[in-house]
Parts: structure tokens; C-alpha cells; sequence
């Protein structure tokens, strides 16, 4: 098991390096001069451009310029905004529980409507409901999920009235962070109202963020249980007579479980890259929209920082199923 | 008596890869659907009622012509320059076909080489090659096609290039694994027993057995193609105002949503339905191509 830890552990390395190459050749590959774009239409004088070059380095080699980002980004300074001048890593800190708490949201509504979707339909297979919920799938899978969000907005915020259209909590609240999560945060601070409010901002993003991520776990647990159940072990455990709902999510499920766990891993990536979206159009102060107004207003160190940040999340949390996939799965951690 | 040596003769590819492709129904409605779109696609200009960037300055935001207030010279509307929906998506539906075309040729060509490559070099170049693949696979896949259209700048061609660059890695992994299945065969290594060079080895002996996933794979990154250059459309960063393709003509319509559900609906409900068609095609030539991932 050990020997299996480690061997990933160090597959992290080279990868880890490679991300860095790209954050850190990000700001250069930039056409123009970062120094003439960041000063913007104001321009810069002669001594304040050499100065400016001193203080980020760019008139050393580039070997050395990479060595010094590189201590940097392990020391976890990643550089200053250039609009807010406060460190990249930081800002990322303070906005990450906004996603974090969105995309366990979405990540609960996806697992839990999808977990047993797919096994009903499973069960059904060739059915009404295995049909119906598989075209459903499809459409899910194939949403345009800004287009989706849209539609949402104008149906229950727009004709119903029933939803806020942006941000975490009525403006009319207003509280310290605590843990980040509002809707822990909401219930500390004992205003009356103010979970309520969280839960009813959260919903629209939530739906729209775990549509996909629901479609494909919807559609791996039915395939992974249509496969178990084909299984020898899976006759003979009906032929001695167990009651088939003990076959059913006991033997099969169990087992099933395996493939979709590492679907569900494989899953935040594309969370991160949706969350982009979903946040842009509902104002959700998370990590996306930072992201993408950064781009906007072209506060490249922002840029850099949270590419750099957002892939090591990645990585870790593929690294982290890769390891829990090992442990449930001996045949994995033996090969 | 019959002749008994009439030879039955095993169908062509195509016959028999047309068999297996009919069996599935979602696949065949889904192959009429995009021959639809191609149609549409290349006959856009003859199609299409109106320009598509013509502004009628007295018809601003005019419904459909079944609601009130609509009229069937402009039969889905128009948004809120004046111009004629219709003619605007059916000239969209031009974009999405190009993106979908170039990012699956060129991430597909580069993809392949590069995979080709990988099967055959020795470990360390191997190693090397997977290695990128993993670190370009780390970044969300719309992240690192945002930045890069930061850096080279927003433009249509720019979004091309980007999810291309994003959607290759996937080819290159695909195509390993099947050259690494293959390379242990027979028939390889009888190629190079008679002195196959090693490019022969590579594109004329071994590629055409990978190709089954590659082409499944092909139909999958076209919808991906069409759903990402639209959401960079949609971000201001794809193709830009005036043009008529389906995610920028979302952005421009965003701030009429709650007025004028027509130009929100009709785009992003083109892109769905584009995109369903060709995950359905996806699924049956998975299925016809290759019956080991075929879905029980």
C-alpha cells in the first residue's frame, strides 16, 4: 500500500512542475510588454519602466526569473493583484469557500438525484422509465449550461418570482465569516431569515452547475450496474434465494460503486470549469467569476495565480481518488 | 442441384457498419438531424429570409409570428437591433459546423501524430509526452481555452485554436492505448520482420486498427467543439458583435431575458439540439465501430 502511495505521490511531481512552466510562461507569452499593458493608457516614464522591470525580474535570465517564481509559488506567494494590490493568494482564499460550498451543492444534488436514477433505470432496463430517464440523460449531458441558466432565470426568477437572480444572501444581511460557507455562516449568526435567504440563492446555481455532472453520473451507474449485474456472482446470489432488494443494492451497488466513484473524481474539473459560468451569470463571488474578470481587466499576477491554484486542485483532488479508488479496489493498487 | 460453390461474400465495411449504425434508432434520427444542419450550414445565404445583419430600425424586438404583435415576415422575431432571428441562426449554424470541422480535424491531426508517437518511442519520450498531456488534462478544459483566447487575443479563429489545443490531449491518450494494444500482434510484427520502415510501421500498419475509438471519439469532441466555442462566445471571448453565431448572439440578448424570451430561447435552444444530434450519432457509431464499448 505504502509502495502504491508513493508511486503516485511521485507521478504529482512532474506534473506539478509542468503546471508551474505554464502559470509561469502565462505572463510572457502575453503579446506586448506586461509592463506597457499594465500601466495601461496612462504609459510609464523611462526610470519607473526600468523599475517596474527590476521589481518583477523580467530583465534577468529566464532560468533565474523561473527559479525565483518557483520558490515564490512554494513559499505561497504567487504575487499581487494589479486592480485590488493585495496577494493572489489571498484573494483566492477568501473567494474559494464561495465555490467550494456551490460545488458541493451541485456535487450532492448531482449524486443524490443521479445515484438512484441510474439504478431504477438499471433495474428497468428497456422500460418506460429506462428510456424516458436516459433521453433525459442526453439532454442533460448535451446542455449549454449558460443557455440553461438563462431559461431558469426567466422561468423561476422572471414569471414565478420564486428565486433571487444573483448573489449569496439578501443584501439586507449582513454578518462576518466564520467558516466562509454561508449557509453556516447564516445559521451562526441567529438572524432570523438569513438561512432561508442563503438556501433560496443557492438553488438556481446549484441546478444549474450539477445538470451535467448529474446527466453522467446518471448514465455510469446505470452502465456500471447493468454490467454487475450480468455477473456470475450476482445469479448465484438470487439463486440462493436472497430477496432481490439485497441483491440489488448489497451485492450489485457495491461494486457498481467502483467506476462511478472515479467518474464522480473526473467530475471536478469540469465542476471548476462550469463554475465559471454559473458564477459569471448568477454574481456568485466564487473563484470563477474571479477568474474571468480578472481576464477581463487583464490583472494577469490574478490570472497567473488562480490558473496555478485552480490545476493544483485538480490535481489533488484526482490524486485523492486515485488513492481511494487503490483502496477499494485491490486489483488497482496491486498493478 | 445448386451450384455449390457460390461464394458468400462478406458485406463491404460500409454495408455492414451501415447494419450495425441502424440498429440504433436515437443514432439514425440523430444522423438526419445534422444532415439537416450541414444542409442548413452550407445553404445559409439561400435559406435565410433576411441578411443577418440588417437592422429593420421600426421592428425592434418583435415576437414570433404567432404571438401578438409579431408578423410572419419575421417568423421567429427579431432581437433588439432589428434584425431577423431566423436568418441570424440559420447564418450561426455556419460557425458552429466550421468550429466543429477545424477543432476536430486539427485537434484530431495533432493528436494522432503525437499519440503515434508516444506508441512507438522509447519510455523516455514516452514518458515526456504523457507527462504534458497530464499537465495540459489538470487545467478545467475551459479555463485553460479562456487564457489561452487572452493571449492570443478574442477572436472566432483564436477560440478555434484554443479548444483544439485543450481537446487534444484526449486523441493523444486514446491513440496510445490502442497503439500500445497493438504493437504486441502478429501482423506487426511481421511488417517488421519483411522491413516495414518505421513511419509505414506507424500510419499504414498499425493507425488503421486504432481507428474505431478515434472516430467515436471525433463525433464526441465535434459537440464539445460547437458547446465551447459558443460558452466562449457567450463570455465575450469567441467570435465577436456583429457576428451571428449562436453563443455571442446569448451574450447580446442576456439583458432583454425578462422581456424578450425569444432571443434567449431560439439560440441557446439551437445549440442543444445541434449537440444532442451529434452525442446521438456519437453513441451509434460507438456502437457499430466498436462493439467492445458497446453499450449493454
Amino acid at each position: 500500500m505504502l509502495k502504491f502511495l508513493l508511486s503516485r505521490l511521485l507521478t504529482f511531481v512532474p506534473t506539478f512542475i509542468g503546471v508551474t512552466l505554464i502559470s509561469f510562461s502565462f505572463i510572457r507569452l502575453l503579446p506586448g510588454d506586461p509592463i506597457i499593458v499594465m500601466a495601461g493608457e496612462r504609459g510609464v516614464s523611462a526610470e519607473r519602466y526600468a523599475e517596474l522591470q527590476a521589481q518583477f525580474g523580467f530583465d534577468r535570465p529566464l532560468v533565474i526569473q523561473y527559479w525565483d517564481y518557483m520558490t515564490g509559488v512554494l513559499r505561497g506567494d504567487l504575487g499581487t493583484s494589479f486592480v485590488t494590490k493585495k496577494p493572489v493568494f489571498e484573494e483566492f482564499f477568501a473567494l474559494f469557500p464561495a465555490t467550494l460550498e456551490l460545488s458541493i451543492c451541485a456535487m450532492i444534488f448531482a449524486v443524490v438525484l443521479g445515484l438512484p436514477a441510474g439504478i431504477i433505470a438499471a433495474i428497468n432496463r428497456g422500460k418506460l422509465f429506462d428510456r424516458a430517464l436516459m433521453s433525459t440523460a442526453l439532454v442533460g449531458y448535451s446542455m449549454p449550461i449558460f443557455w440553461w441558466a438563462l431559461l431558469m432565470i426567466i422561468v423561476f426568477s422572471g414569471w414565478l418570482g420564486w428565486t433571487p437572480v444573483s448573489g449569496r444572501i439578501s443584501l439586507l444581511f449582513y454578518f462576518d465569516d466564520v467558516t466562509g460557507f454561508m449557509l453556516i455562516d447564516s445559521l451562526l449568526s441567529g438572524q432570523a431569515g438569513a438561512f432561508r435567504s442563503a438556501a433560496v440563492h443557492l438553488i438556481l446555481p446549484t441546478i444549474v452547475l450539477g445538470t451535467i455532472p448529474l446527466a453522467v453520473i446518471a448514465r455510469q451507474t446505470r452502465s456500471a450496474m447493468l454490467e454487475v449485474l450480468s455477473e456470475d456472482y450476482i445469479r448465484t446470489a438470487r439463486a440462493k434465494g436472497l430477496p432481490p432488494n439485497r441483491v440489488t443494492f448489497i451485492h450489485a451497488l457495491r461494486n457498481a460503486l467502483i467506476p462511478v466513484v472515479t467518474v464522480v473524481g473526473l467530475l471536478v474539473g469540469t465542476l471548476l470549469g462550469g463554475a465559471i459560468l454559473t458564477e459569471s451569470i448568477f454574481s456568485w463571488p466564487g473563484i470563477g467569476k474571479w477568474m474571468l474578470d480578472s481576464i477581463y481587466r487583464r490583472d494577469y499576477p490574478v490570472v497567473q495565480g488562480g490558473l496555478l491554484l485552480i490545476a493544483v486542485m485538480v490535481m489533488i483532488v484526482n490524486l485523492t481518488v486515485d488513492v481511494l479508488y487503490g483502496l477499494i479496489n485491490p486489483k488497482i493498487r496491486k498493478a | 442441384m445448386a451450384d455449390a460453390t457460390v461464394s458468400v461474400e462478406r458485406p463491404g465495411r460500409l454495408r455492414e457498419f451501415w447494419f450495425y449504425f441502424r440498429e440504433n434508432r436515437g443514432a439514425v434520427v440523430g444522423l438526419w438531424v445534422f444532415l439537416a444542419f450541414l444542409f442548413v450550414a452550407v445553404f445559409a445565404p439561400l435559406l435565410a429570409p433576411h441578411d443577418p445583419t440588417l437592422q429593420y430600425r421600426d421592428h425592434l424586438l418583435q415576437p414570433p409570428a404567432w404571438q401578438e404583435g409579431g408578423e410572419w415576415r419575421f417568423v421567429l422575431g427579431t432581437d433588439a437591433l432589428g434584425r431577423d432571428l431566423l436568418s441570424r441562426l440559420l447564418h450561426g449554424a455556419r460557425y458552429s459546423f466550421f468550429v466543429g470541422i477545424v477543432v476536430v480535424v486539427v485537434a484530431a491531426s495533432g493528436g494522432i501524430t503525437v499519440g503515434l508517437l508516444a506508441g512507438f518511442a522509447p519510455k523516455w519520450l514516452d514518458s515526456i509526452i504523457m507527462r504534458t498531456m497530464d499537465v495540459i488534462l489538470a487545467f478545467p478544459s475551459l479555463l485553460l481555452a479562456l487564457v489561452l483566447v487572452a493571449i492570443l487575443g478574442p477572436t472566432l479563429l483564436n477560440a478555434m485554436i484554443a479548444i483544439a489545443i485543450v481537446l487534444q490531449p484526449h486523441y493523444v491518450r486514446l491513440t496510445r492505448a490502442s497503439v500500445l494494444a497493438e504493437r504486441h500482434k502478429d501482423y506487426v510484427t511481421s511488417a517488421k520482420v519483411v522491413g516495414a520502415s518505421r513511419w509505414r510501421m506507424m500510419f499504414v500498419t498499425v493507425l488503421p486498427n486504432c481507428l474505431a475509438p478515434i472516430i467515436v471519439q471525433a463525433a464526441l469532441s465535434f459537440s464539445t467543439a460547437i458547446l465551447d466555442a459558443a460558452a466562449l462566445g457567450f463570455l465575450g471571448m469567441g467570435a465577436q458583435p456583429p457576428t451571428p453565431e449562436w453563443g455571442t448572439m446569448l451574450a447580446e440578448a442576456r439583458e432583454f431575458i425578462l422581456r424578450a424570451w425569444w432571443v434567449v430561447t431560439f439560440p441557446g435552444l439551437a445549440i442543444l439540439i445541434t449537440v444532442i444530434a451529434i452525442n446521438l450519432m456519437g453513441d451509434g457509431l460507438r456502437d457499430a465501430l466498436d462493439p467492445k464499448l458497446k453499450r449493454s
